[in-house]
């Protein structure tokens, strides 16, 4: 994944942080909560969800079972419709082929289509570094832009940014905005608007993502809200569209299903305001698309973790997630934040860095997640399943070491909880080391003179 | 029908009261259950912290603690979803029946008055586990409603973590107090004198913090209100 994250403390860390950032807390509280409430009540209309969930998940796993057939029947279907397809292993890869498919081109500026496939593959530096200038044309992904920022939520990626923030850094970065610009959303909207609707006309290349890709007919699909995909899309000459292997549908008639799951999971519409599908070029234009591997094979072998490649990144997990409310997306130092984020990082970069390691644990295991998600993702259980393939912090091993030995027997446990209720009256109000954690903003509990079972004995139960 | 009560590591430790007021309850109800002796702890800490191996162990310990009981009964949601969700996947074999209390009040004895009396100003907080994992649903609120002299207040986002989560309370420190701050400001704004919640896990967080920021709010295990009557009233 993107390099940008490299050095990142671990999760704990960043969120203390964020935690204490109250603007931020108010922000994130406010967005999540009102997408929620939406949800719900879009959800709540329909009274078949729980099939059309448990269908998204049939689909989506008949579709990870067999991809290797799926994925060869789209490249004879885009092929055939005059379109080309690239492989790429992973992120250095797919940057090459991108990088070399708009040199080829003469050009040296690109429109962009938000798409969280070029995101993880850092595509906009890596074409920086080529002397290709890449431009976000959706309008929260252009200000992360303009501010040289992270994107924080999947669907609202500058959800950490208040409106002042936004008019100054308009006024600052974005050529042409007008020097009365206020700080109302309709006037930031239409500074935007007229800024990209210039790139829109000038582009000769677009580089999109995509939602869905068809293999039965090769189409590709996107959805959206503001516009700009569609233009990015049909205006350019050459379209690239880099879209990673699990985004894959059998048939059309699978679009049924994931049309009605994805806007109202995610925006908490009934249906979007665009929805894009183009099957191979168009004449007189070029299409190009790029299938991003990027350890999505290695997370399809592991038999718990593959059920987040089901994922179709609605970020409706993220919006009930009590601990993205309070740590925000930059804590988990990746494009996919949240709880999708802590079980899907980790798999795709492993776990050989602080911050990944404690990615897994980044969550209370509540559930709301799984409660929530379309295609039925048991996040709770990945991460649990993670948690036990991580390395573990020495004195933590040891303490659960001893717990486990304690409570291998009964009679251990007997003796230990005695000797706990004679040294009752010794136990300190804050603890020390680790488990600081508790005491620093919680009283101890009081230790009872007598435990159950020793009550249960002394009453003759027994 | 055999019955035993699984009292949980937590409980038996920390929270003998909880445990006697079960045993009490069951018995006004005319159940008689039994205590296996050899019972610890059902794994759920060592599993959820990333120890999969040990949790095993204490799990295949617990199904033959429990095995030949028709049903068993434990007040704790967490642990009792442990069992009938996470087992499964932990390879157990002969998995005994657990009910969390509600359940088994509600859903085997068929039962949500028990006969209680508590008159007092009472929120209850549902706890993650039970709603969601369990999916026990107005089960407690029932039996609660239906307790003589109290008084349910309904609290605001009931349904939120209240941010324990076992080790997370310790890792994360610092969401999980974000969490719990949140999850106070609610139940103040009730007016409620008690909390009530059917895991003592999560009462050893909430009401830790509550006892931290002296507010007077007491919290209970739902068996313990329960198990109040007239004669025995505070
Ligand atoms: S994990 Fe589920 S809820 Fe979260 S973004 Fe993916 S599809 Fe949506």
């Amino acid at each position: 994944m993107s390099g940008v994250y490299i050095g990142m403390p671990a999760f704990p860390q960043n969120a203390a942080k964020a935690v204490q950032n109250s603007q931020l807390r108010f922000n994130l509280r406010k967005a999540t909560h009102t997408i929620r409430g939406r949800r719900a009540a879009v959800v709540g209309e329909l009274a078949d969800w729980a099939e059309l969930r448990q269908a998204g998940k049939t689909i989506k796993d008949h579709t990870l079972r067999h991809l290797d057939r799926y994925l060869i029947e789209l490249e004879e279907k885009v092929t055939a419709a005059g379109g080309v397809v690239h492989w790429a292993r992973d992120a250095a890869e797919a940057n090459r082929i991108v990088a070399r498919l708009v040199k080829d081109t003469g050009e040296t500026e690109v429109v962009k289509v938000k798409s969280m496939a070029t995101m993880e593959i850092g595509l906009n530096e890596a074409l920086a570094e080529e002397g290709i200038e890449a431009f976000e044309t959706d309008l929260a992904e252009l200000i992360v832009q303009l501010g040289d920022d992270f994107p924080s939520h999947i669907l609202v990626p500058a959800i950490h940014r208040n409106r002042a923030e936004i008019r100054e850094l308009f006024l600052k970065k974005m050529a042409g905005a007008p020097k009365d610009l206020t700080d109302e959303p309709r006037a930031l909207a239409e500074a935007a608007r007229l800024y990209l609707r210039k790139r829109f006309l000038e582009a000769k290349v677009a580089i999109s993502g995509a939602n869905f890709m068809i293999a039965e007919t090769g189409t590709l699909v996107v959805l959206e809200s503001e516009g700009n995909g569609r233009m990015c899309l049909t205006l350019p000459k050459t379209l690239i569209s880099v879209v990673g292997i699990e985004k894959l549908l059998p048939a059309w008639q699978d679009l049924e299903v994931f049309l009605q799951l994805l806007p109202r999971s995610s925006t908490g519409e009934r249906m979007n305001p665009y929805t894009s599908m183009w099957t191979g070029a168009t004449e007189g234009q070029e299409f190009h698309l790029v299938l991003l591997d990027n350890g999505r094979t290695s997370v399809l072998a592991d038999k718990v973790g593959r059920q987040a490649l089901r994922c179709i990144r609605c970020s409706a997990c993220l919006n009930v997630c009590p601990v993205y409310e309070r740590a925000g997306g930059h804590s988990y130092g990746s494009v996919y934040p949240g709880p999708i984020g802590a079980i899907l990082t980790p798999q795709l970069r492993g776990m050989d860095t602080e911050l990944d390691r404690s990615l897994p644990y980044a969550s209370s295991l509540c559930g709301a997640c799984y409660e929530v998600c379309p295609v039925a993702i048991d996040i709770p259980s990945v991460l649990v399943d993670l948690r036990a393939k991580a390395r573990h912090p020495r004195t933590e091993k040891a303490g659960m070491a001893a717990a486990g030995w304690v409570f291998s027997r009964s009679k251990r446990l007997a003796k230990a909880q005695r000797f706990g209720g004679r040294m009752r009256r010794l136990v300190p109000k804050r603890l020390p080391g680790p488990l600081s954690g508790w005491t620093d903003t919680r009283d101890m509990p009081e230790i009872p003179a007598e435990s159950f079972r020793d009550w249960w004995v002394r009453e003759g139960n027994r | 029908m055999r019955v035993a009560l699984f009292i949980t590591c937590v409980n038996d430790t920390l929270f003998p009261g909880t445990g006697k007021a079960t045993v009490g309850l069951l018995r006004r109800l005319g159940v008689e259950v039994d205590f296996p002796l050899a019972q610890t702890c059902c794994g759920q800490m060592h599993l959820n912290t990333g120890y999969r191996d040990e949790a095993v162990k204490l799990a295949g310990r617990f199904a033959e603690t429990f095995a030949g009981y028709d049903a068993v009964v434990a007040p704790s949601g967490s642990c009792a979803a442990m069992v009938r969700e996470q087992y499964p996947h932990l390879d157990i074999e002969n998995i005994p029946k657990v009910y969390d209390l509600s359940e088994f009040l509600v859903d085997v004895l068929k039962t949500t008055d028990v006969g209680a009396y508590f008159p007092h100003k009472v929120t209850y907080h549902p706890t993650c586990h039970s709603l969601r994992g369990l999916k026990v649903g107005d089960k407690p609120f029932t039996l609660l409603e239906n307790v003589r002299g109290l008084e349910l207040v309904p609290l605001p986002g009931a349904e939120e973590c209240c941010g324990f989560g076992g080790t997370f309370a310790v890792k994360n420190r610092d969401v999980s107090a974000a969490m719990c701050a949140d999850k106070i400001g609610n139940v103040m704004k009730t007016g409620a004198e008690v909390l009530c919640a059917a895991d003592n896990s999560c009462l050893l967080h909430i009401g830790g913090t509550l006892k931290r920021q002296k507010s007077g709010v007491r919290v209970l295990h739902l068996a313990e209100i329960l198990a109040s009557t007239e004669e025995g009233a505070e």
